[in-house]
């Protein structure tokens, strides 16, 4: 993943709770095998409606989406952190988030901001005032700003996800420099193997 | 020093290294993979020139776009298609074991896992899918992860992960016969909301939880998410283990009994804490039925549609009234007053044998409302064996239900099991979201016997309202 340091981009406000995966991401999308093009069906049941938010053209372009509360809850479908990546998003600041979102997203550098409701309906107001208002997310002094409009906050992020956001590390690299520990743990694990359980047309033996 | 819970204990007994300042990385015992989450991770490997690390531990099968049409017809849409086939030629370039459609041990990924005995007490279990919860009810600690993650397990058979909160929820004395393991998670979701759950993990206790079969905890766990939980377990006792015994992936004979007694270990200490703890009434529970668009918008059958006059704060008031507006309902309707088009008894939640018995005793003898919909899909193939063996299969055909072949099926709309947009379904499933059965289709989440019994009042009933 790229490295990410600071945000600068316009916002759209979503104004919308409980937005869960499927509605980022509908499932009939799933069906495919690659990793790209799911911008397309970024809120697809929703932006036939033109006026969608994000069909609104003074909102067109922007990098930042201002959602509400439990934003990316139910399903695990990475594909919705996807969808918003591909589209344009680069952070998603809302009050609040679904865990197994929340860390998907850590995965592939889309970040994730947690503000208070009043501080999101805050933003929402001035992007609606003036949509064409900057708005900034950096990832190391760990703050939103509005520049124009003097505003800022700090947001919270768990400090092992903001050193890989800042440094695009992979996981699974990091993860690896461990395989000494990984192999002296399965010398004692008693976690049974599927082997002795089916052959290999996978009938139970 | 007070005891430790459930879940710190499987939390230590798989760590693998825990850095200061790091998240711990935790070992996984088992992998489950279908063939939605997987194909992007293979495809990491690949670009990385990564093998799986233990494709002995790693499980998979096709349940999410199977079609449950009989076994003969092809599968139509060409990228369902590709995605079942990349799922065979992954798992056959990795080494990893694969239950593809038709194979003996097909279905569901959550049904089959505690049914062959694979998943068992103790264990760590993923699966690129938020309802892996359910093997919880097996005293193991499961919980859904997302692709990134998938490719991470293959690769090192290992998470880095952050030490949850740990939530009791204790559902104390003895429901009403009527209440089943799905209204009281129905009941658990109504409390805690969508986001009550986030952060923590739930144990399930009291006597009510104790009282459930093996498949009623599975339902109960399942929709842990639904509350925000990522996992959610039962402690290990003689019903955990009567229901492994025999099973294929489970030790045999004197090497079964050791592993029980190792087993019984995976329970709460008496003197153990939670970081939270809630109390349910069971013998305030009623059969219940979801009316809006998520899981946590639940009211008894017996009840009518709420207003947004109900709730105070302003943003509550819009997410009720845009609820109602999707779901096409006005308040103060009695749910028993509500026509549905169609019904759907399946999925991880509810589609096990047990659900099926449940279902077929209701149904039997009855016929399904004029211009209903009503289908039952098994959750797995052995699921489907065990019930034509016991003639289910007939009653529910004699009634005028669809008997279908193992898989997903209409839970959520990825596969040709969907609805059109304005049918109104009750659903054995997890997720009431919108679109989630198919673009426009307005879902309400039951039990198995509700289900049943609207099929064949043609509009939300109870059991004994059906008379044959």
């Amino acid at each position: 993943m790229k490295p990410v340091h600071v945000l600068e981009g316009r916002g759209v406000p979503l104004e919308r709770s409980d937005v869960d995966t499927d509605q980022i991401i509908p499932s009939d999308w799933l069906k495919r095998v690659e990793r790209t093009g799911f911008g397309r069906g970024l809120f697809s049941e929703w932006r036939d409606d033109t006026t969608f938010v994000l069909n609104q053209p003074q909102y067109a372009g922007a990098s930042i989406l201002l959602a509400g509360p439990r934003f990316g809850t139910g399903s695990s479908r990475e594909h919705a952190v996807w969808a918003l990546m591909d589209y344009g998003f680069e952070a998603v600041i809302a009050p609040s988030f679904g865990d197994i979102f929340r860390n998907n997203s850590s995965k592939q550098g889309l970040v994730t901001v947690q503000l208070s409701v009043k501080d999101v309906e805050d933003l929402n107001e001035m992007v609606k005032e003036d949509p064409s208002r900057l708005l900034v997310v950096d990832v190391e002094r760990l703050s939103v700003e509005v520049p124009d409009a003097g505003w800022h906050r700090a947001f919270v992020l768990d400090p092992m996800t903001r050193e890989r956001l800042l440094g695009g590390w992979d996981d699974i690299g990091i993860s690896l420099r461990r395989e000494d520990a990984i192999t002296r743990y399965e010398a004692t694990s008693v976690a049974p193997s599927l082997v002795g359980v089916f052959d290999g047309e996978g009938h139970a033996r | 020093m007070s005891g430790k819970t459930l879940y710190e204990k499987l939390w230590e007994n798989h760590v693998v290294v825990a850095p200061e300042g790091e998240p711990t990385l935790l070992y996984i015992d088992l992998h489950l993979v279908h063939e939605v989450t997987s194909p992007q991770a293979f495809d990491g490997l690949r670009l990385n020139d990564r093998r799986v690390r233990r494709p002995d531990l790693t499980l998979a099968t096709a349940d999410h776009n199977v079609p449950t049409d009989p076994l003969a017809t092809p599968i139509e849409d060409p990228i369902s298609k590709r995605q079942l086939e990349a799922l065979d030629e992954n798992c056959k370039e990795f080494g990893i074991t694969v239950f593809p459609r038709g194979h003996e041990n097909q279905g569901i990924v959550h049904v089959i896992g505690p049914e062959l005995g694979v998943t068992q007490p103790g264990m760590t279990i993923v699966c690129g899918d938020s309802h892996t919860s359910t093997h919880g009810a097996l005293g193991s600690l499961a919980f859904g992860i997302g692709t990134s993650e998938v490719e991470h397990v293959l690769a090192t058979q290992t998470l880095p992960q952050q030490k949850a909160k740990t939530m009791s929820v204790s559902v104390e004395g003895t429901p009403a016969p009527d209440v089943s393991a799905k209204d009281i998670v129905l009941a658990i979701v109504g409390r805690l909301g969508t986001g009550g759950g986030a952060g923590y993990v739930i144990e399930y206790r009291g006597e009510a939880i104790r009282a459930l079969s093996m498949e009623g905890r599975m339902t109960v766990c399942n929709m842990s998410i639904e509350a925000g939980a990522r996992a959610g377990l039962v402690a290990v006792d003689e019903t955990t283990i009567d229901y492994l015994r025999g099973r294929p992936g489970v030790p045999q004979g004197d090497e079964f009994d050791d592993a029980a007694e190792r087993w019984r270990s995976f329970v709460s200490d008496d003197d153990a804490s939670f970081d939270l703890e809630i109390v349910l009434d069971a013998t305030e529970l009623v059969p219940f039925v979801t009316w809006g668009t998520n899981p946590a918008q639940v009211v008894p059958l017996s009840g009518i549609v709420p207003s947004p006059d109900d709730v105070h704060d302003s943003d509550e008031k819009n997410t009720v009234q845009r609820a109602l507006e999707y779901m096409d309902l006005t308040p103060g309707t009695p749910l028993r007053s509500i026509p549905v088009d169609v019904v759907f008894i399946g999925s991880c939640t509810n589609s096990r044998i047990e659900d099926l018995r449940a279902a077929a005793s209701v149904v039997k003898g009855s016929r399904v409302s004029e211009g209903v919909r009503a289908l039952v899909v098994p959750g797995s193939r052995r699921v489907k064996t065990q019930a034509e063996s016991e003639g289910l299969d007939q009653v529910f055909l004699d009634a005028g239900f669809e008997w279908r072949e193992p898989g997903c099926s209409m839970c959520l709309g990825m596969n040709p099991d969907i609805l059109t947009p304005g049918q109104r379904c009750a659903s054995t499933s997890n997720r009431n979201f919108e679109g989630r059965q198919g673009r426009g289709g307005r879902t309400h989440l039951v039990s198995p016997v509700v289900a049943a019994a609207t099929a064949i009042m043609g509009r939300f009933a109870s059991p004994e309202e059906v008379v044959a």
